[in-house]
């Protein structure tokens, strides 16, 4: 296993959204405050630091995992995926204009952890069920929205790409 | 105002949507304002009450990379405690001086570099307290011999005031029926998930504070904020950061930190940011009160309600916290609710505990009003033998009559209730639902069907609050009254129409409908217009109202943006009028030209006509004065200050809701299942469908987590049991029952939109909704909310529940006789030493520091009694607590009892154990252990279920490494027992965390 040394800073070199990146990190530093402080990427939030939320969700490697309870030093090599990297250029893309239009989010402080979540669950579940996507959602807290428009903006998204 | 609306009431999407989708929006967290940062972190307080007696800073202020660390008695040196609405002698500082009222409290803040090395620096704090007899409940606190949470003030009742309207005693001695209903309400929290933040700065020349927070206002709070930093208002500046991560009132209470943190950044000599974690925030910012009411009604018997008593006792917390005791107080207006009844008394009582302080919540005072009224009038049908629907068709105010003024004050500006019931019962399609709950009686089910109706104030007059002072009391400190909102709309030299509405909006969507309103007043496209919420107390217009709560936004502060429209509109008219040689009054503004009417190719483009102010003035007509800048200052005229009865106009708008569900409870697992969930909503003009859709889901689920799942616990020692996302749970969406929603449209006369304030309408009725339906399908009259799974079941199987503060986490069966603490256990173990060789063991210090896991240090301090420095974690959480043990009742080789405390930045505890050995069978030892331990701190507030299974792990490990000492040979054997030592020492030292 891997050892790390406290308080000794680590150089950690990954791809964030198609990008290549590299910072410094003690071992001890959580994967978001690293890529908000250290890559200084601030769209992905905290919310509660003990891996319940669900606010600070990105993709490493292909899955959707809680950035608050992984530390940096894990992440090394990894490819990540976070809210800035979602939009084409300047346009929304489909899942971000849905949400919009459905009213899925108010104050947006969860919004960048729940996108990601959705992005992978779609890539994996292109066709969901309204029951698949609020257990998939149960991963997440908005005290926003209560989870409607959301849910009408995943389902809309879902059912127009499989008929594309 | 433009005759059409093309904008108002388009279902359009919203402006700040593309930010917060992209992760371009910015928050607190997100924000470097200035160079030079620091950042802070919180030392807070293990106990509910406890005399500070020492704290020593040195080892953390001599950490590298901190700049201070500062504790109340520093802060109290520098500021004055926040001034508060109750007269009571209560010095409420941000941080404790002397002595800690609650667990959580502040106690000392370190600043550093970063917030690793602040959090670092906060653990090296070591902290002695004298611990204090805890005053938990409310009613017990009122106890002639309670312990006082304030000794200067004399008692724990540090508010109570009576109010009569009409003549109830009249209306209870002629009723026909008069029936009483204890309403106990839990204490809980909308946790917006966007925790506080706050940073601050402290500048020289002159000297100013300047203060960047999530506050969502009231900006009255400005004043106490000025007059704790000991600095005119000009001097403190406050400004709010572009996005805010939800808030339904909680973060009002985050003036308090804002107050300690520019203290601290004077005291650091550097700008300090602190940004709150989530268990700092359930633990330490900011719940609805929780609330002991009972309440009486009178009714003739034909249903009609002819009185009520409200005999209210509010759970204040630690300190009465401005606005408090507004909470209380902001029904007591429309206490009628939705009827006609005219005889109204009302008692509120505050009382002071040792738990978190209250604040503004979603509904704030709603809830816990209607839970008590609503729930009377569906037990009064069931009384009287009238439908849920026909006792309050009877007793609702009619449509002709509103305007209605209702007995304690309020000015109900509009509405159809009996519309609104009629439209719910469609929706419900409420006879067959009747059916079906005959049907499912019939088969042996649970089945019930509960409603409420209630009006949604909306708009606070802030004379409401001083309905706490008596009328002599007012007078003297002189009257106040009104709702002042303001707002500005410019047009720049370039053309562009900027809004700034200073609502500090928390994610509803200000700046989306305030351009739909300024779009149409000036005949432009949403598009061009932009809107600033922000607001920046030295260079933003702004009031003392300004904020956002009590549903304003669209009660008022659209009452001045439509008056600043209206100002830059006739600007535009005249200006354009004089090109175009006509009237201003012949002048229209459409699709963005100012048009002659009936003419429309006599126009000229509104842009155009606008700039022409800056670029221009000399050519504009006479009169006309240069550049366009228009601030409309608004305070609706009817909201005055309380009247010698003691009547006030506390809110301008009165949306109201009707509410109706149906529920199915599964009597094997608790389970409560909505059937059929209606809400009919009047919010008079709908502004935007998208957004008012939006309030009514996000209320309804925090109504549906009142209901089933949230409650802030604390045990009987004050100890906060509810500090993690995973024990205070929040609704997710599978939990969400499916919503019918309908809609009556009152346009309210009170603001030239028609529309009325609204947002904590479902939060206020669901929880009375869903309760008054379980309470049908079970035949219970007394319940408490949360409706949790465990205690449905006790109540649908015909068992007592224990409150979940009672109920405390379990280890194991402890053996009676060995006390009640809060964490117990027992166990039994075989090992292969004799008990002679492993009692010596256990009372040998030399071997148990090497073999305690975690343990740095272990010194023998006198015969049997140890100090002990041990490192335990706890899911994550690790921390260094010093314990103390003592051995008692030894009996060699048989038994003997441990007693130990164990103390941390991150919690404590303390506890006693037995142990008893006897031979076994094969020449070995038989080890019975059992304990119990009372834990305290964040480590308490983590979770029971956290603590109980670590304590099951150190245990498992202990005997595991004990064995494999013992295995190791003779030599190492006494390694192997003195390992055993320290599974005690960690059950009771740091095992608890």
């Amino acid at each position: 296993m891997l050892r790390r040394k406290p308080g000794e800073k680590h150089r950690i070199e990954l791809t964030v959204n198609g990008r290549r990146m590299a910072g410094h990190a003690e071992p001890r530093m959580l994967l978001v405050d690293f890529l908000r402080h250290e890559l200084r990427l601030y769209g992905t939030h905290v919310g509660c630091e003990h891996g319940v939320c669900g606010a600070c969700t990105v993709i490493i490697d292909g899955r959707a995992t809680r950035s608050c309870v992984r530390y940096a030093v894990q992440c090394d090599g990894a490819e990540i995926r976070t809210v800035e990297g979602l939009a084409a250029g300047e346009d929304l893309n489909a899942l971000q204009q849905a949400f919009s239009r459905h009213a899925a989010l108010q104050c947006g402080f969860c919004t960048a952890g729940i996108l990601m979540s959705v992005t992978q669950f779609l890539a994996e579940t292109p066709r969901p069920t309204e029951a698949q996507v609020r257990d998939m959602l149960s991963g997440h807290i908005c005290r926003c929205t209560g989870y409607e428009g959301m849910v009408r903006a995943i389902l809309e998204v879902a059912h127009s790409s499989a008929e594309a | 105002m433009a005759g059409e609306r093309r904008w108002v009431g388009a279902p359009v999407p919203r402006k700040e949507d593309a930010a917060l989708l992209t992760g371009n929006a910015r928050f607190i967290d997100d924000l470097e304002p200035v160079a030079g940062l620091r950042h802070a972190a919180i030392l807070r307080s293990p106990h509910a009450h406890a005399r500070i007696k020492r704290i020593d800073v040195a080892r953390a202020a001599a950490l590298p990379g901190v700049y201070g660390v500062f504790t109340g008695a520093d802060v109290a040196g520098l500021i004055n405690p926040i001034p508060s609405a109750v007269r009571a002698p209560i010095r409420n500082y941000p941080i404790a001086v002397d002595k800690v009222r609650y667990m959580g409290e502040p106690v000392a803040v370190a600043v550093a570099l970063d917030r690793y090395i602040a959090e670092d620096a906060i653990d090296l704090i070591a902290v002695d307290y004298e611990t204090l007899t805890p005053i938990v409940d409310p009613e017990a606190a009122m106890a002639k011999d309670s312990p006082l949470v304030h000794e200067e003030v004399g008692s724990n009742v540090v508010h109570r005031r009576g109010f009569r309207y009409g003549d109830p005693e009249s209306a209870f001695a002629e009723a026909d029926l008069v029936l009483a209903l204890r309403s106990k309400y839990p204490r809980y929290s909308s946790t917006p998930m966007e925790t506080y933040g706050v940073i601050a700065n402290f500048e020289r020349q002159p000297e100013r504070y300047t203060i960047w927070a999530n506050f969502q206002g009231p900006f009255i709070l400005h004043a106490l904020m000025s007059a704790s930093l000991k600095l005119p208002g000009n001097r403190v500046r406050i400004i709010t950061p572009p996005a805010s991560g939800g808030s339904f009132g909680i973060k009002q209470a985050v003036y308090g930190y804002m107050v300690l943190l520019a203290a601290v950044s004077r005291l650091a000599g550097a700008p300090v940011k602190w940004i709150e974690d989530r268990l700092e925030h359930l633990m330490g910012s900011s719940c609805a009160a929780d609330r002991a009411d009972r309440i009486e009604a009178a009714f003739k018997k034909d249903g009609e309600l002819t009185g009520l008593r409200f005999m209210n006792l509010v759970n204040v917390g630690a300190f009465v916290r401005a606005p408090e005791p507004a909470s209380v107080y902001r029904m007591q207006a429309s206490a009628n609710g939705c009827y006609r009844v005219k005889n109204i008394f009302i008692e509120n009582v505050l009382a002071v505990t040792n738990q978190l302080p209250v604040g503004l919540n979603r509904g704030y005072g709603g809830p816990q009003f209607y839970f008590a009224l609503e729930r009377m009038m569906d037990l009064a049908a069931r009384k009287l033998g009238l439908d849920i629907a026909e006792i309050r068709r009877r007793n609702f105010i009619r449509a002709e009559e509103f305007p209605y003024h209702a007995p304690a004050g309020s000015h109900y500006d509009s509405g159809d209730y009996h519309a609104g019931l009629a439209e719910c019962l469609r929706l419900a399609d409420y006879d067959s639902l009747k059916r079906a709950r005959d049907e499912a009686r019939a088969a042996g089910k649970l089945f019930g069907i509960g409603m409420a109706a209630g009006v949604e104030p909306s708009g606070s007059n802030m004379a409401y609050v001083t309905l706490a002072q008596t009328p002599d009391e007012r007078a003297k400190a002189g009257a106040k009254s009104g709702a002042l909102a303001v707002a500005t709309i410019s047009i720049d030299p370039s053309g562009a129409v900027t809004v700034r509405t200073a609502s500090t909006p928390n994610g509803q969507g200000h700046a989306t409908v305030a351009a739909q309103i300024v779009a149409d007043a000036l005949g432009i496209d949403f598009k061009d217009v932009s809107v600033v919420t922000e607001i920046d107390t030295l260079t933003s217009a702004w009031s003392l109202a300004s904020g956002n709560y009590a549903n304003r936004f669209a009660s008022i502060v659209v009452t001045a943006i439509a008056e600043a429209s209206r100002r830059v509109a006739e600007k535009i008219r005249v200006i354009a009028a004089d090109q175009l040689e006509v009237a201003p009054e012949d002048v229209e503004l459409v699709g963005g030209n100012a048009r002659v009417v009936g003419v429309p190719e006599k126009s000229l483009p509104i842009r155009r006509v606008a700039t022409q102010a800056h670029w221009h003035p000399a050519g504009l007509p006479e009169g006309v004065s240069p550049g366009i800048y228009e601030t409309a200052i608004f305070s609706p005229p009817s909201l005055g200050a309380p009247d010698a009865s003691e009547r006030v106009a506390s809110s301008l708008t009165y949306g109201y809701v009707i509410d109706l569900a149906a529920v199915e409870i599964d009597r094997e697992t608790g389970r409560i299942e909505v059937k059929k969930y209606v809400s009919v909503h009047d919010v008079g003009t709908v502004l935007n469908p998208l957004v008012v859709e939006g309030q009514i889901y996000g209320g309804f689920a925090h109504g549906i987590g009142a209901a089933f799942l949230e409650e802030m616990v604390y045990d009987a020692n004050g100890s906060f049991q509810s500090g993690t996302f995973a024990d205070y749970l929040c609704v997710t969406a599978p939990e969400m029952p499916k919503l019918i929603v309908g809609h009556i449209m009152t346009p309210s006369p009170t603001n030239p939109l028609g529309s009325k304030g609204m947002g904590d309408g479902s939060s206020m009725l669901t929880p009375a909704v869903i309760g008054n339906a379980v309470s049908d399908a079970l035949g219970i009259e007394d319940l408490t909310l949360p409706l949790t799974l465990n205690k449905t079941w006790d109540l649908a199987n015909g068992r007592e529940h224990h409150r979940a503060t009672v109920a405390r986490p379990r280890v194991g069966a402890a053996e009676p006789g060995i006390g009640a603490g809060a964490l117990t256990g027992s166990g039994t173990v075989e090992l292969t030493a004799p008990p002679a060789e492993i009692f010596q063991l256990l009372l040998d210090p030399t071997f148990l520091a090497a073999v305690v896991p975690g343990c740095r240090e272990l010194t023998l301090i006198g015969p049997d009694r140890y100090v002990a420095e041990v490192t335990i974690g706890v899911a994550g959480i690790k921390g260094v607590y010093s314990a103390t043990m003592e051995i008692r009742d030894k009996r060699a080789p048989e038994s003997l009892r441990l007693v130990g405390r164990a103390q941390g930045a991150l919690g404590s505890g303390s506890g006693e154990g037995r142990v008893r050995l006897a031979p076994s069978a094969t020449g070995g030892t038989v080890l019975h252990y059992d304990y119990a331990a009372d834990v305290g701190g964040k480590i308490a507030a983590v979770g029971s279920r956290m603590i109980g299974s670590v304590a099951r792990v150190l245990i498992g490990q202990f005997f595991r490494g004990l064995d494999r000492k013992l295995a190791a040979g003779k030599e190492s054997g006494d390694d192997a027992t003195s390992s055993q030592r320290s599974f005690l020492a960690r059950i009771f030292g740091g095992d608890k965390k």
